[in-house]
């Protein structure tokens, strides 16, 4: 199928100013067209919520594979608490929207020309395209550590089949042998992320391998949920006493003492900024992060690696008409969390529509809500509600927290039956 | 529904207090006024697409009484109400946007949990439902009009984590139904309301 732009389009940013001044749009029979560049979170809800919004909207959603693994939930995949399937999304949900999923990857945005073009050699005319590339990794920050040497020290942070190979390590794993998790620096995508994975590998071994050890090597003087995940561990995996399950080495601010500067793949060892080398069983290295691809390559970048955009459209502050969602945007206040992908994925969509349709985007609300399980009946959250800051320089947290530190052990455990039902219900609202 | 009604002015005065005095504090000049629908999509990470929840715990919230969501919500947010999430979330919005929030659920269909139950006891807390139940959760449960929560469908584990904080004074009880619940304990104990849940997880009357 090959779409190429017609003249419309300069019509309709036409219809859109006069929109914008406060005169109803009038259609004049042209089409809306919004291209969405990537099929995880951000993206797949943006799809989605428009056509909810607007069913007069034609949306193509681009997506490079026919299925979708989901980074939440896949540490209970490394703690055998949950198979890889059970993270697996496919498309067909988003067809019943009537949104027009390809799969093919984008390999330029032209924003003058307003088209997006494929490897595949496809085209595909916008009014407004909503990219949502997620993250990629700094593998320069990290010697002898590259996408290739990955496939066997896996970061496995887009989850997939390094989920299953980490997996697959750590049950192959002798028992007293040793797991290395090196978490990535600031900003990177859930934050409480690498914490939670070595609670929930600390948990498997708990039961199978008892006499193993995890040692986290951390670039960061502190992390995520911290007093949190402490008091969960030592109560879990006795935590700072001689038998501790799991070692966390920080580095102080500025420092990079306990930062993984180098990995030797054959002898599975890393070695620090302060030049310790570390031997691993197992090793799980995350590199620091930056947008996905294709956010360099259309120039939605800049100097952080990371898209800026005005955070009540989620429209570039770079290039015109083109969205950027997610954890590849500058979404200031907010973390890069699967919630906080999802909600500003409907404010995008919201605006998106409203422009469209000449109209002023109505007042954005946003939020964001994350579990941690971090063992056996031991769930931990951090929520927030957000309202833009009046002049738009940040989205402001309004209301939230953590998990009481004082909360019941009924508390504990019903935040991990939370934390499966929003699983359960933030997937269906991304891809059913 | 008059003592409901006296229930909602009280914990309105109360909440009006509280956030005036939030006022006095330094609060950062945000943008206010978003839409009901625009707030309503927010909860849906949790609570399911336009509020009906595939659990297994966290509540369908779609169909259910705009005045029953705003008494919980407002319970959330003043803390007579005591829950683990809800309680951090709910101070973010304003009464108004409380009350938007719960007319644009109460016009969602409720999408009944699929959920496993033993025939035997359902049919048991059918009658129990009748006797001890019936007159505030009108229609075997399923009614929203009577302003209470709909029971029939809700999902078991959630009816059993409101019925404990019930029972363990995090939420108060209206003083009809602490009277029903205590009879019902008498005379069944804890079996009562196992059939009493085995009956709502069948989905319907």
């Amino acid at each position: 199928m090959k779409i190429t732009r017609r003249g419309f389009v300069k019509g309709a940013g036409a219809a859109t100013a006069i929109g914008m001044m406060g005169t109803p749009y009038i259609a004049m029979g042209a089409s809306k067209k919004v291209v969405v560049v990537g099929g995880g979170t951000g993206g797949a809800t943006a799809a989605k919520y428009l056509r909810m919004a607007d069913p007069s909207i034609e949306v193509t959603l681009i997506e490079a594979n026919k299925h979708y693994y989901t980074c939440y939930m896949s540490n209970e995949v490394l703690g055998g608490g949950r198979s890889i399937d059970s993270i697996k999304f496919g498309y067909s949900g988003l067809g019943g929207h009537g949104v027009n999923v390809v799969h093919d990857v984008v390999t330029e945005i032209d924003a003058k020309g307003q088209t997006v073009k494929t490897a595949g050699g496809q085209s595909f005319a916008y009014d407004r395209c909503i990219v949502a590339p997620g993250i990629d990794f700094k593998w320069e920050g990290i010697e002898g550590y590259d996408a290739k040497v990955a496939e066997d020290i896996p970061h496995a942070w887009k989850a997939g089949s390094q989920t299953v190979t980490l997996r697959k390590q750590l049950e192959a794993m002798k028992d007293g042998g040793t797991v290395v998790i090196a978490p990535p620096g600031n900003p990177f995508r859930c934050p409480p992320g690498p914490y939670e994975r070595a609670s929930q590998i600390a948990h498997y071994l708990k039961h199978h391998k008892p006499k193993s050890k995890i040692i986290i090597l951390d670039p960061k003087p502190k992390f995520s949920k911290m007093g949190l995940f402490t008091q969960g561990w030592k109560a879990l995996y006795g935590y700072e006493t001689d038998n501790s399950m799991i070692e966390w080495r920080g580095s102080a601010q500025g420092s990079n003492d306990n930062a993984v500067v180098k990995v030797d793949a054959g002898s599975r060892s890393v070695t620090t900024g302060f030049d310790d080398t570390v031997k691993a069983d197992v090793l799980n290295v995350i590199p620091n992060q930056k947008a996905g691809k294709i956010a360099f390559a259309a120039g939605l970048t800049n100097d952080s690696g990371w898209c800026p955009i005005n955070l009540h459209t989620f429209e570039s502050t770079i290039h015109k008409n083109i969205h950027v969602i997610g954890d590849a945007s500058i979404a200031k206040g907010m973390p890069k969390s699967g919630y906080a992908a999802n909600s500003e994925a409907k404010v995008c969509a919201a605006s998106v529509a409203a422009l469209l349709n000449g109209q002023e985007p109505g007042t954005p609300a946003y939020v964001n809500t994350c579990y941690s399980i971090v063992g056996k009946d031991w769930g931990i959250s951090v929520a927030a509600v957000y309202q833009l800051a009046e002049d738009g320089s940040k989205i402001t947290k309004v209301s939230g927290g953590l998990t009481p530190t004082d909360a019941s052990p009924e508390m504990r455990a019903r935040e991990v039956a939370y934390a499966h039902s929003w699983f359960t219900n933030i997937t269906n609202d991304i891809f059913m | 529904m008059a003592y409901k009604k006296l229930q909602r002015a009280l914990i309105g005065a109360l909440v009006i207090g509280a956030s005036s005095a939030a006022f006095a504090a330094d609060k950062p000049k945000t943008m206010t006024g978003a839409s009901a629908n625009m707030l309503a999509v927010t909860c849906a990470g949790c609570h399911g697409t336009n509020g009906a929840s595939a659990g297994p715990a966290t509540p369908s919230i779609a169909g259910i009484s705009a005045v029953y969501f705003e008494e919980v919500m407002l319970g959330f947010k003043d803390g007579s109400v005591k829950n683990t999430i809800m309680s951090r979330i709910a101070k973010g919005y304003s009464d108004d946007e409380i009350k938007a929030m719960g007319e644009l659920f109460s016009k969602q269909p409720f999408v009944p949990a699929k959920q496993e139950f033993d025939a035997k006891l359902a049919k048991k807390g059918a009658k129990l439902h009748d006797k001890y139940c019936e007159k505030c959760h009108a229609d075997g449960g399923t009614s929203a009009e009577d302003d209470s929560g709909i029971l029939m469908g809700q999902l078991t584990p959630y009816l059993h984590y409101t019925l404990s904080d019930y029972k363990a004074g995090d939420r108060e009880m209206t003083k009809k139904m602490k009277k029903k619940v205590n009879q019902l304990i008498k005379k069944e104990g804890d079996a009562g309301f196992e059939a009493l849940f085995n009956y709502y997880a069948q989905g319907k009357q």
